[in-house]
Parts: C-alpha cells; structure tokens; sequence
C-alpha cells in the first residue's frame, strides 16, 4: 500500500471548482463566465484556465459594464483579454447609455439596477447563454449560505425560490427547457481566505486597487470615496485629499467605500483582513441602501 | 473573518504557510432546534473567532430584543434566518456555514428539521465525512435520534459523534450521561454504526467545546472541537482502486486528445495500464495533465486531464479502471431509492438517472418495500412519497460502469431527474447488480433476450390461446393487448385470420397444413420472444402435439398455454364469422369440432370458462396472471 498523500484545503477547493466548470461545459450550449475584474471572478478565471488547460476556456466572459468602474480594472480587463487569449465581451445597456445613467444624478439604486441588473438580462438574453457562472460564495452573507451551486432562473431570469433543485454528492443537474438558464457559482464554498490565499500561492494578476497606496478621496458619511476622475462631483468646499487607502471589494468606483490602510503587498492584506473587525461586504454601499436584503437583489436577478 | 493566531500579528507568513496546509473537514450537525443545534454551531463559530464585530453587534442588539437567552448572547441567532426564510415558503435544504482553527478549515451542513428533515438530511450528508448527532440529555435517545442515525448510517457516514447537549440542565450528571451513552450503543449497532464518541457539552455555556469543562472532571475524553481537529479523516478513497468518469473529451486540435476527470477513487500513474468501461477497451496512461505541469501520479480528489497511448473511442460517462480491479458493468441493480420531491415515484415511469458523469434512461420497479425512518419498519409499498426510502430495482437503457455504493460513493451514487420538469426528483445508492457482465466485450454477450427485455421491463413470454372457432380467443387476445400497452408492455398479436393472409396465404386447412401453419407461427412468435416482446398467439391449434412442439422452443416459464374453453353448441350459435353454418353446409371442409377433431389441453397455465366470464372479465384474470408470473417486471 503506498503512502497516503494529503491534499490540502486549497487543492481540494481547487478541485472541486475544476468539476463544476467542466461539468457546465459538458452539459450546457452557451456557457459564460460573468467577469466582474474583481478577486473572486479573478480566481474563476485561473481555475476555469486549469479546468480546460491545455485547450483555451472554452467559454467567453462578459462584463456588465456601467462606464463608472475604476480605471485600474479597465486596465486589468484589457490585459486579461491580451494575455489570455479570452474573449471578453463587455456590455453596457443601451437605455442607460441614452440617459447617461450615474450614480449622483440617479443615485446608487437606479445606477445599480438599470447598468447591472438589467445590463446582465440583457446581455445573457441577447447572447442566448444558458449558463453563467458567478463568483459568489457562501460565507458572503448569513443568506448566500444555502445558496446552491447550480442555482435556477427561470426565462425571466427570476430567481425562484421555491424551485431550486437539491444538491448530492458532486451530482449536479444541469437539465433545463429552453430559454431558462442556470448561474454556477464554482467558488461556493470558498472563504474570503481561502481566495486570497490562492491568489497569493497562484501568483493572480490583480486590481492594485487593493493594495493600500496614496489616493485622493473624499469623505462623505464616514465613507472614503476614491475620487479617481474628472468625473467625480464634488459637494461644495469639498477637496480630495491623499490618504493611503484600500478596497476590500471593487465597483463603481462612487460606490465603493474604502479603508485606511498601511497593507501594501497580499500577505499584509492578508493580515489585516484576519485581524480585522468587521465583515467584508461593509465597504459595500448598494448593501445597506434601502435594506434592500440580498434575497430581493438575487430575486430580481442581481448577483 | 477574523481568526485569531498569534501569528497573525507576529509573522503573517508563517502563518500562511500553516494555513497553506490545513486539512478540511465537512461535517453535518443533525438534531432540531430544541436540541440547541443553532446554539451549538454559533457556539463553534464563535469560539473559533469567526464573528466580526459588526457581527457580534448585532448579535448582542438581536439577543436583546429576540433572545432567549434573558439578554445574554444567544448563538442560535448567528445562524438561524432559517425560520423566517421558511415562513416565507422558500425551500431550504442545507446551509452552509465555514470557520477554520490553527489546524483545519471545517465546512458544516446545517439541515433544518421538521417536515422535510430526510431529503435534507440526505442532501447535507452526502457531502460530509463526520456527523454530530446532538441529544438534548434531559430526553436522552429520542425517535429523532434514531431516524437522523438511521440516515447518517444509509448515507455511509462512518464518524460519529454524539454530542450530549445541555448538561447544565442536569446538574452535569455522569450518570445520565452513562445511560444515554448506553442507550445509544445498543440501538447504534442494529443500524451499523459500530463506533462512535460521545462528548457532555453545553452549547450554551461552552462546555467542553473548546475547552474541556470544570463541571465534568468525571469525562476525560476531547472536547467537541478538539475532536474535529484531530480526527482521523485521511483519506481513504485513494488506496481504493483507480476510478475516473470521464467528465469531459479536451479536444484543443488535432494533436491534444485527453480525457478530463476528477478522480473518484484510487491512484492513477504515468506509464499504467487502464481499461475504460464499459467498452471494455485498454490503453496506457502516457500523460497526466494538469496546467501546472505534468503529474507522475494522481490521486482520488485531484481534477485531471489523461492522455492514452491508443486512438481509442472514449466519451464522457465512461469510467476508467485498472484492469486488475474493475468496477462492475450492469444495467439493472438493485438500490436505495430517496424520493424528494412532492410528485410520488411511481414505477415503471421513465426518468433521467445520473450517475458520475453518466446520464441514462431509468425506470424503477415497484419498492420491494419502504422503511419507515422512525421505526426502521419494513412497509410494503406501491410507490414512494416525498421523504419516503424505498428499496428498488432500477432497469437502465444501457450497461453503466458503477460500484456498490458502500464501495465507492462516486461511482455507486446517483440522482433521478424527472424528464418533463427537469427537477431533481430522488437520489439512490446502489446495492448490487441484478445481472453482472463484466466481460470485456459486452456487447457480444450482453444483448440477448434478457437484455432486450430487460430495456421493456418486461420478461419474454407467450401466451397460447387455444379453443375452438368463436370461442372468443381474439376478443380476449385483443383486451388483453390493450391492457398491456396501458402498463407500458411491449407486446404482439399474432392472430390465426392475419397470419394466414400473409405468411401462411400457402397453406390450407389438411391436417399437414393445419401442423406447418401452427410450426411457422410458433416460430415467429419465438423470434419475438426473443426480441424481449410478449407475444400473444391467438390460434385454435386444435392439435396436442402442436402446442407441444411449440412449448418445446421455450425457456421453461416462457410459453404460457391459455385454453379459451366454450362449448360447441355454444360457440355455433355465437358462429360471428358464418363458419360453422358452412361447414355444417360442406362448404368447408376439416373445420374443428365439425369434420376435424380439437384436442383440448389437459394442463393449461391458465383456463379460461367463457361461459361464466366475460371477455373483460377473462383478460384481466389474464393480465393478473402475467404479473404473478412476474412477466410484467423486469427479470431479477
């Protein structure tokens, strides 16, 4: 008998997210990979290259885009496409287009809702995707926890609770009628540490935006907001100032609140997320707007 | 999440390197909410320093205003939300809850209770390589305790722990503690959990969760949490023999063929011998594949991509062994059948079955019977419920490469997909094989009679009918036809009027005639049977010596002899077709019962009076008599 080898954690999170992407493109037409430039779509995308490897991802991936991202993440999209080979298709809604949607005319609901819920409908709805995979994880929020792997939308795109098929062994049913379409979240059962880490062992391009650096922002309610173009309005005696900041999690850039921090390289980022004291999705702004819970985004569709 | 470490603080990459090689366990925690389930897995939470302090805020405000803890912290709310997510009619099977300590990440399935209690129950423990059964030890054992066992046991779980909960309600009394202990490895060992370690806890107060109690100087075994770190959960899939389905053809040009996979079970290395099932053919492994390199070895739990040394035909479902240690190749088996959703399982009913990587047509033939989960009855049963776990018989469409369930989880579980809804309707756990060819080249031996019966979930059968002209065989014949299409049969009417227009058109009514008609019908109808169908033959065959040349080409058990028995006087008045009125004229010659004798049989299977039943009446004794017979189900 030979010598038990252990696998680790990560390796076994690695593996199981492997299967679940290869099992959505064994089963599905028009898989694609929702690439949000983010850490946890940046993790999708290196394990969906491994999954597939030596063949190229055998799938494209789509940027909701609302023109209010940072600049740092329209860079880092322009080199993923490059350096990967990856199609990456990038959709704006044309309604939010013609009406020039933002965040300080419309406010962050409106913003929200018109550049990514119904950019996402659109998008999947024009391209015909069947399946999407998400980055979402259950440690997220008390309310992604029972959230499942293949999670069912009807044609509609509408999240139906009540209809969600349970989950056995690694035995995924990816069987549906036409026009509905599943969302995959391969790195369910990931943790906010769990990703960093891997992103640190596995050498992952990332946004800079999270390594602490000197940023002008501004203050407004307590939130630190990066004041990153020309575009930013500014409250009357309202005046950037440089402070060493970074982000925990990336948006629109007006929505995005940020820390103060002294965390410049991933293993500091590392620390001070383990040491920290609050939970991640606080730096979220569309999260405490209207108390609007997940469940009603997810409803609607929203990741 | 903040998980405390000293070295956090002090050398973060040294705790990383720490962190890198943390092992991870998956458990599920069974009991209700009146055990302190929530209370318990808040509890873990919490003294894994999982709760952040916005958290724990709000955790503090919530004990406050809903607690029922008096104003104390109440751990049940970090991780109910449940209930009123249940209160909002959303369908919740498991949640998933994650916190790690300096040795292990643990990934917990949090089952609520209640109603849907087995098919989430199942759900959650699918998955998990421990359980934790929690006993509130002012009950003790409870009818709950023994059905979460019970499913914790069917779904092969083989760690156990039973986490004796809120002793601070019995003044920490060894004794009570004892006697449930006592209690529990009694019943334990009727339901095949042969080990398991129990620990006094308080989830409340933290007794013995992470630190061992004062109260209990009388326990000297770990503490709840000290157990999940250290036990032994290596794994022992990979010193099993080599399984990969193969998931997926990569397929990048015409130079790159591999076969991806997740490895279910075993090792696989570079330059070995393997065989693919079910076609049965070999290769040798040249390459494993991964983008980090090429690996020498690989191991259960590794997700890989194979190249073989031959051009030969592999797809997605396939398994791939070694040929020393092959799964089992099979298309019926017997199984563990959960039914999970609220339309019944009815057998003979088509539906998806998924198995590793495999999807195939299923039916299900009738539970040989249900258990009742609380009492661990055997019920008999027509179909299964909702929560329902039945013992089954599963027919396929084709042979599958699979393993007993207790073998190998990967390759003896499966799901069954309902073909019109696409919900996932039960899921299974396979037993055995009810007929094994696990020979190489299966086609050749495998499509037989059986088999291609076996796809109708039906046996090979013909039913004789004999008797006089206008006895009323071909009415009979007809009902019964119907009936056994209405249950989903395959069958064939071979009818004495029809056949002679056709096949027999040479033949006449002189006694050589009558034997070469009833030669070349029995014949055809053999060739029938062993196309899996059930033929009926609806013949006067007036002669003995006939019918038993024609019983002779059978399988003992096929040839099913049925005499349409009516009297002459009384079919002659009946006389639908106008023959007796010729012949009694001369106008046909050698006419049964006129000029030409009919021999009735002496030990028919089935006698059919037609004086004193009707037609109805006759088929449906027919059709009961083919389900006795068992030619209705599949054959075991």
């Amino acid at each position: 008998m030979n010598d038990t080898i252990h696998l680790t954690h990560l390796q076994r999170l690695e593996a199981e997210s492997i299967q679940i992407m290869r099992e959505v493109v064994a089963e599905c037409e028009r898989p694609v990979l929702l690439y949000s430039i983010g850490k946890d779509s940046s993790v999708m995308l290196h394990v969906a290259r491994k999954a597939f490897y030596p063949a190229p991802i055998p799938f494209p991936l789509l940027h909701i885009d609302s023109r209010w991202e940072f600049r740092d993440m329209y860079a880092l999209r322009e080199q993923t496409a490059g350096r990967y080979g990856v199609r990456i298709i990038a959709h704006l809604n044309p309604e939010a287009v013609a009406m020039d949607v933002n965040p300080f005319d419309h406010g962050s609901q409106i913003h929200t809702d018109l550049w990514r819920t119904r950019g996402l409908k659109q998008a999947l709805d024009e391209h015909r995707f069947d399946a999407a995979f998400g980055g979402g994880r259950r440690d997220e929020e008390k309310s992604r926890a029972k959230e499942r792997i293949f999670s069912f939308r009807s044609a509609q795109h509408r999240w139906d609770p009540k209809n969600q098929r349970p989950e056995l062994w690694s035995l995924y049913n990816a069987r549906m009628h036409k026009g509905e379409s599943i969302r995959v979240f391969p790195i369910s059962n990931w943790t906010e540490l769990d990703v960093w880490q891997y992103i640190l062992l596995e050498k992952i391009p990332m946004v800079p935006l999270y390594l602490a650096a000197e940023r002008p922002v501004v203050e407004r309610d307590g939130t630190l907001i990066m004041v990153d173009d020309e575009r930013m309005r500014l409250n009357p005696g309202e005046v950037p100032r440089m402070r060493r900041i970074r982000f925990r999690t990336l948006g629109c850039y007006p929505l995005s609140g940020a820390v103060e921090s002294d965390a410049d390289t991933l293993p500091k980022v590392i620390q001070e997320m383990l040491l920290a004291r609050t939970s991640e999705r606080q730096g979220r702004l569309i999260d405490h707007d209207q108390n609007a819970s997940m469940e009603k985004k997810k409803q609607e569709g929203y990741f | 999440m903040a998980h405390i470490s000293d070295l956090i603080a002090t050398d973060i990459e040294q705790y990383l390197h720490q962190h890198e090689h943390k092992s991870l366990l998956r458990f599920i925690t069974c009991g209700s909410v009146d055990d302190g389930k929530s209370t318990l897995i808040g509890r873990l939470l919490y003294d894994s320093k999982m709760i952040f302090e916005d958290q724990l805020a709000a955790l503090e405000a919530d004990s406050k205003k809903v607690g029922t803890q008096g104003g104390e912290l109440d751990f049940a709310l970090l991780v109910d939300g449940l209930a009123a997510e249940r209160e909002q009619g959303i369908t919740i099977d498991v949640a998933y809850r994650f916190f790690s300590t300096d040795k292990r990440k643990f990934i917990v399935a949090d089952t609520p209770g209640h109603e849907q209690y087995t098919r989430n129950m199942v759900t959650g423990a699918s998955s998990a390589d421990l359980a934790v059964i929690l006993i509130d030890a002012r009950k003790g054992v409870l009818t709950q305790t023994r059905r979460h066992s019970y499913l914790v046991s069917l779904i092969g779980i083989k760690k156990v722990v039973l986490a004796i909960n809120k002793m601070d309600l019995v003044g920490y009394s060894e004794s009570t503690f004892d006697k449930i202990v006592e209690d529990y490895t009694a019943f334990a060992r009727q339901i095949g959990i042969n080990e398991f370690v129990a620990i006094p806890v308080s989830g409340l107060r933290g007794d013995n969760i992470k630190d061992p109690s004062a109260h209990t100087d009388w326990y000297h075994g770990p503490t709840l949490m000290g157990y999940l770190e250290t036990v032994n959960i290596e794994d022992v899939a990979q010193h099993r023999p080599l399984r990969m389905p193969v998931q997926w053809v990569n397929r990048p040009n015409l130079d790159f063929r591999g076969f991806a996979g997740t490895i279910a079970s075993g090792m696989v290395k570079q330059g070995e011998r393997v065989r693919v099932l079910p076609s049965g053919r070999e290769s040798t492994v040249t390459r494993i594949v991964t983008m980090d390199g090429d690996l020498d070895h690989a191991i259960a739990g590794q997700a890989i991509t194979l190249t073989l040394a031959d051009e030969i035909d592999i797809s997605r479902g396939d398994v791939i062994a070694r040929p020393d240690d092959l799964p089992g190749v099979a298309d019926q088996f017997e199984a563990v059948v959960v039914w999970m959703s609220d339309e019944p399982m009815l057998p003979g009913r088509p539906y998806w079955l998924k198995i590793g990587t495999k999807q195939v047509a299923a039916t299900i033939t009738e539970p040989k019977y249900k258990v009742n989960v609380n009492t661990l009855e055997h019920l008999a049963a027509k179909k299964l419920e909702l929560n329902e776990i039945g013992i089954c018989n599963v027919s396929l469409d084709q042979p599958i490469a699979f393993d007993p369930y207790e073998q190998c989880h990967e390759t003896g579980s499966f799901i069954l997909i309902d073909r019109l809804t696409n919900a996932t309707v039960g899921a299974g756990m396979i037993h055995f094989a009810l007929r094994r060819s696990q020979n190489i080249h299966w086609q050749a031996l495998d499509v037989n009679t059986k088999s291609r019966a076996a796809l109708k979930g039906q046996q090979p059968a013909v039913l004789w009918l004999t008797g006089l002209s206008g006895a009323g065989k071909s009415t009979i014949a007809n009902m019964v036809e119907k009936r056994l299409l209405a249950l989903g049969k395959h069958t064939y009417l071979l009818d004495g009027d029809n056949v002679r227009h056709g096949l027999n058109r040479d033949l006449g009514f002189t006694d050589a005639d009558r034997v070469e008609n009833i030669r070349r019908v029995a014949e055809v109808s053999k060739l029938m049977a062993d196309a899996g169908l059930i033929v009926l033959v609806s013949f006067i065959s007036p002669f003995r010596a006939e019918r038993r040349m024609a019983r002779a080409l059978f399988q003992t058990g096929e040839f099913h002899e049925v005499h349409v028995d009516t009297p002459l006087a009384v079919a002659e008045t009946r006389d639908v077709k106008g023959l007796y009125k010729k012949a009694r004229r001369g106008e046909l010659k050698n006419f049964t019962g006129i000029d030409s004798p009919y021999e009735a049989p002496e030990n028919p299977e089935i006698y059919i009076d037609t004086t004193r039943r009707t037609s109805e009446q006759s088929a449906e004794a027919i059709v009961e008599y083919l389900q006795q017979a068992g030619v209705l189900s599949p054959a075991h």
